[in-house]
């Protein structure tokens, strides 16, 4: 049985030409990650140039509505307004260390690239981003953002041009040049190392967001919600939590309904299969085929998702349930309106669970929401989608 | 008992082309082509939806053959075709999901029954063979492994003590696809592999012209691959099929008559 496996799910399915560089990339981790050099400097990083902490907000509106307390982890707060660069600073880093000289990524929406494009931008390292054809065009603002901040981006024309194609295609630039290069992955997806080292660069959200709860409320919350695309908001979220009394929910993309191409929701409909170098839960049809998936939410809109979320599906330890468009873009009004916190279509999935679900809920009950991105980036679509 | 015994007495000439590729009807056209031109070995792919390992050209083929219907079904059908009326050794190269999603046991017994000598799994490295070997061995399909410039040598053996048939050397780093020269690295390949195993070594990646094909053999190969260049001209003649079997068979012969050494008599006729 190869490495990194969370039950059955993960593993190191590469080809033999990338072989080289999944281990050396596990060498380099294990190597620099732990070194206290390395953790001062990625700990002043997220502090004193992204502004952690993000602050865990209580929502006094919201909670009288909902009849419970509920709390926002301000991810839409860190520099670049979403927890992506959490990830893209630390794996930078690393690669600076391991003596890379250049950054690849991909990018479904663009949140990932702008990441890597901030963190390549203050580590002095070029980056290239690849981003589906499709992507680039509706994500326009964020391809000039990744440009504006000196990084390339490189629009992919092949398969449905969105982000398992632009996936597909930094795994292959990576398999020609990881000697040099970096390849900055931007979920807990992918061959080990990736959905573990992702995971430990996002658990900050959840450490932070667990000592918080005990300062303000003295306790542990009852329910933690958030958005799983790739999963890695989630998983940074939840980790901390898992030994706890508390009940974890992830929220897929249920799209525009339950048929095949409609949604993304891998968990809920997908069964398990290979896919970027891992086993997990897949959206695939009876051969096979990956199929296409949809959601309002372009970070939401991948076939597959983070084989260790697969593995807390199937021990029941999170519950994972889906919400469709509607009610996404119902709870991003309804956020934006009570609270003055407009988020991001991906972390409006959480908050569309708990309008769901409220009644569920006591006076007492804590609930804490990952707000893991702003919205600013979706105005523009939320007022097509409300003229349509 | 396995096709590949004396395929290699000789450097053997292996040609790609992808199941259901641009139809299925054209497809097997283009394998009976190949192998009537003197191809030794037919690597057959199963066309996927997210094929990592492979270039453009091979990307297109894959979804060419799948908006045409292509399964794998019909990849298996294809081979009983070819087995009607060829003894060709056979190679699957398919991607693990492809495997994973039917079950490796139905899998290989399919393919088995169908007449295939060898799978080559392109995401699958040794450390997740545990998934297939046993349905590799029951059945006797050669499991076909690759070794790359960059695979150290503990990873070599490792990579010979489970591979069957031949070793799949890749030329270079990166995906499928033509190249201008043959990779400098190709040659200490061979030779470092060439110490660790007895098994045949096949050269694939980047190969595309009659130099490349010579040059692989004089630098110790027994076999050389090529792929990317043949579904080059499967997709330069979509809707032409008269054209398509002239240009293969013509290509396919040049290139098995550089790999066996002798000089085709038409050799300055422009093929291209």
């Amino acid at each position: 049985m190869s490495k990194g496996r969370f039950g059955d799910f993960g593993g190191q399915f590469v080809p033999e030409t990338l072989m080289a560089a999944v281990t050396a990339l596990e060498e380099g981790r294990n190597s620099v990650c732990p070194t206290k050099e390395f953790r001062e400097e990625l700990s002043f990083y997220l502090k004193e140039y992204a502004g952690r902490e993000t602050p865990l907000t209580f929502c006094r509106n919201v909670s009288a509505d909902m009849g419970c307390r509920v709390y926002l982890k301000r991810e839409d707060l860190l520099h670049s307004g979403a927890h992506k660069l959490n990830n893209t600073l630390g794996q930078a880093l690393l690669a600076k260390h391991m003596g890379k000289k250049r950054l690849i990524a991909e990018t479904g929406a663009g949140q990932h690239g702008v990441a890597t494009a901030i963190a390549g931008a203050v580590l002095n390292l070029p980056v290239e981003v690849y981003m589906g054809e499709t992507d680039c065009q509706r994500q326009s603002l964020n391809v000039f953002r990744m440009e504006l901040m000196g990084a390339t981006v490189i629009p992919v024309k092949g398969g449905t041009a969105t982000l398992k194609d632009a996936v597909n295609e930094a795994m292959r630039e990576w398999a020609a040049s990881s000697e040099d290069s970096a390849y900055i992955l931007g979920s807990v997806v992918g061959p080990h190392p990736y959905p573990e080292m992702v995971r430990d660069f996002q658990t900050v959200i959840g450490t932070e967001a667990r000592r918080q709860i005990l300062e303000h409320e003295g306790r542990l919350p009852d329910t933690v919600i958030a958005c799983v695309g790739g999963g890695s908001n989630a998983i940074g979220m939840f980790h901390p939590f898992l030994k706890d009394d508390v009940k974890l929910v992830g929220v897929e993309a249920g799209g525009r309904g339950k048929a095949p191409g409609e949604h993304g929701a891998s968990l809920e409909s997908g069964r398990p299969g290979i896919l970027h170098g891992a086993l997990s839960y897949l959206l695939q049809d009876d051969d096979g085929q990956v199929i296409e998936t949809y959601s309002v939410a372009a970070g939401l809109d991948y076939p597959s998702v983070g084989p260790e979320h697969s593995m807390l599906k199937d021990t029941g330890r999170v519950h994972y349930e889906s919400v469709p468009d509607d009610e996404v873009l119902n709870a991003f009004r309804y956020l934006s309106r009570r609270e003055g916190i407009v988020p991001a279509l991906e972390s409006a999935h959480a908050v569309a669970y708990l309008l769901r679900e409220q009644d569920r809920f006591e006076k007492d009950d804590i609930v804490i929401i990952n707000l893991s991105g702003r919205g600013d980036k979706d105005i523009t679509r939320e007022v097509v989608h409300e003229q349509i | 008992m396995n096709r590949f015994e004396t395929v290699f007495e000789r450097p053997a000439f292996i040609a790609f082309t992808v199941a259901g590729d641009p139809d299925l009807t054209t497809s097997l056209a283009v394998a009976q082509t190949i192998i009537h031109s003197g191809a030794d070995i037919l690597e057959l792919g199963i066309p996927f939806s997210d094929p990592v390992g492979d270039g453009p050209v091979i990307q297109r083929a894959d979804e060419r053959a799948l908006s045409a219907g292509a399964t794998t079904d019909s990849a298996f059908a294809l081979v009983r075709e070819i087995r009607k009326t060829s003894e060709v050794p056979v190679v699957l190269l398919v991607y693990c999901n492809t495997v994973y999603s039917r079950g490796p046991a139905r899998f290989y017994k399919d393919a088995k029954a169908a007449g295939v000598d060898g799978i080559l799994i392109v995401d699958m490295p040794v450390e997740e063979g545990h998934l297939v070997m046993q349905y590799a061995t029951e059945s006797g399909i050669a499991p076909i492994f690759t070794v790359t410039p960059t695979t150290p040598p503990e990873r070599v053996k490792k990579i010979t003590d489970l591979a069957g048939g031949f070793l799949y050397l890749v030329s270079l780093s990166g995906v499928t696809g033509r190249r201008e020269t043959l990779s400098e690295a190709a040659v200490p390949l061979i030779q470092r592999v060439r110490k660790e195993t007895s098994l045949p070594l096949a050269l694939g990646f980047g190969i595309a012209t009659e130099t490349h094909a010579r040059q692989a053999v004089e630098a110790g190969a027994d076999g050389v691959i090529v792929g990317s260049a043949i579904v080059e001209i499967v997709e330069r003649h979509v809707g032409d099929l008269a054209g398509m079997e002239r240009e293969l068979s013509d290509y396919i012969a040049r290139m098995k008559a550089a790999v066996v050494g002798s000089v085709p008599v038409d050799e300055d006729q422009n093929y291209v």
